[in-house]
């Protein structure tokens, strides 16, 4: 799906372009959008630097049971194949922490590193498993509680009381979350269902559990 | 004290108080706490430089259709099919660059917000709509990149989807509460 997307955004934008005259538009946009990509990732060095650095401390000194304490039902809930104490769950529970609490780009730093700590629960490195489906589709849906960024944008804008959106706002996250976690269920079991056996194979995952867990 | 100021000083606070804590916390535990900051922080380089094939592909594709007229085309080829559904034309070029580009998004709500106001239904619904949502894009291109999946199964759907339930109950919501 994400090759069709982007084969296609290309493709529509190169003909529309050339429909409209603007050919020319084409490549210089090419350059300078890959110039950001790269500049996005030099950026991200310090902030993934910096956090991870914390991250290690808060997981060492045992800080990060008070830090997710709130949040551990939702996630063993939602994620009932990690083990516990694993340091993908202790990952996922910051990245969540930090996503409610609107901290911004602390998100991502601990987001990438639960990622790295779900890769090795996983028997098939290329594809994603089910439970790194689950997690993206909590963070694409935003779990946020205050949206800093929204409603500094309200208050430079000149509204009356900036914060009265968040209210809407909670309500609309609710949705968007409820939406992402029910569907990826359903995707889910559809697919074990389509091949059955076949491709997410639960008794190598199991396996590979109980030697890391 | 009103509910901002009360929410920018927990913004403010959130982050320099975390590190804190956990550094106090971590200290008396005996920790040592440069050498642990450091053995965590190598791990940050890998990581951000593994990254730059997936964000160079995904942002390319994103630069190219959003400014290339593209996504005005599809907007406005779409534009009657999604007022029915009760979308405000006004604020559909958010409701489509939301899941694309992040900083894009941002922009489109600062400027519902300069011309109808940010007290009005529409910068209210913007604001709902930015908050409610996330870059479902950059959010794969990034998580999945970083450890290099690429087959991504079905985490596209979900979050496409995400975005339009945000973006739905928004509209939905603001209407109710602030009409």
């Amino acid at each position: 799906m994400v090759n069709i997307l982007w084969a296609g955004m290309i493709a529509a934008a190169i003909i529309i372009a050339g429909i409209n005259g603007k050919m020319e538009v084409i490549t210089p946009i090419i350059f300078a959008s890959a110039e950001k990509a790269v500049s996005i990732a030099l950026s991200l060095i310090s902030v993934m630097a910096f956090w991870l650095g914390i991250m290690k401390i808060i997981e060492k000194s045992g800080f990060i049971h008070i830090v997710i304490f709130f949040l551990k039902p939702l996630a063993y809930w939602l994620f009932p194949g990690i083990p516990r104490n694993h340091r993908a769950m202790n990952a996922m529970l910051m990245n969540m922490s930090a996503n409610l609490l609107g901290m911004g780009n602390a998100a991502t730093p601990f987001g990438i590193k639960a990622m790295e700590e779900l890769q090795t629960l996983n028997s098939r490195p290329d594809t994603a498993t089910d439970d790194m489906c689950t997690f993206l589709a909590i963070n694409t849906a935003s779990l946020t509680l205050i949206p800093t960024t929204v409603v500094a944008l309200r208050a430079a804008t000149g509204a009356l009381n900036p914060a009265d959106i968040i209210g809407t706002t909670i309500i609309a996250t609710f949705c968007s979350t409820s939406v992402a976690v029910l569907s990826d269920r359903v995707f889910r079991h559809y697919n074990r269902w389509k091949n059955k056996g076949t491709v997410p194979d639960p008794k190598k995952k199991k396996e590979i559990k109980k030697i890391r867990g | 004290m009103s509910p901002f100021s009360i929410l920018n000083i927990i913004s403010i606070w959130v982050v320099p108080s975390l590190i804190l804590l956990a550094l106090i916390f971590a200290y008396f535990r005996g920790v040592k706490v440069f050498e642990t900051f450091v053995e965590g922080a190598k791990e940050g380089f890998g990581m951000s430089v593994r990254l730059i094939p997936f964000l160079v592909g995904m942002m390319v594709a994103i630069g190219l259709f959003r400014d290339s007229g593209a996504m005005e085309l599809i907007t406005r080829v779409l534009a009657p099919l999604i007022r029915l559904i009760g979308i405000p034309t006004e604020v559909l070029p958010l409701a489509f660059m939301r899941p694309i580009s992040g900083s894009s998004a941002l922009a489109i709500t600062a400027e519902i917000m300069n011309t109808f106001g940010a007290d009005s239904l529409l910068g209210r619904m913007a604001a709902t709509m930015q908050g409610s949502t996330d870059t479902t894009l950059f959010v794969l291109t990034v998580y999945f990149g970083a450890v290099g999946i690429k087959r991504t199964r079905y985490t596209l759907a979900v979050g496409l989807l995400a975005d339009l339930a945000g973006i739905l109950a928004a509209v939905f919501i603001c209407n109710l509460v602030f009409k």
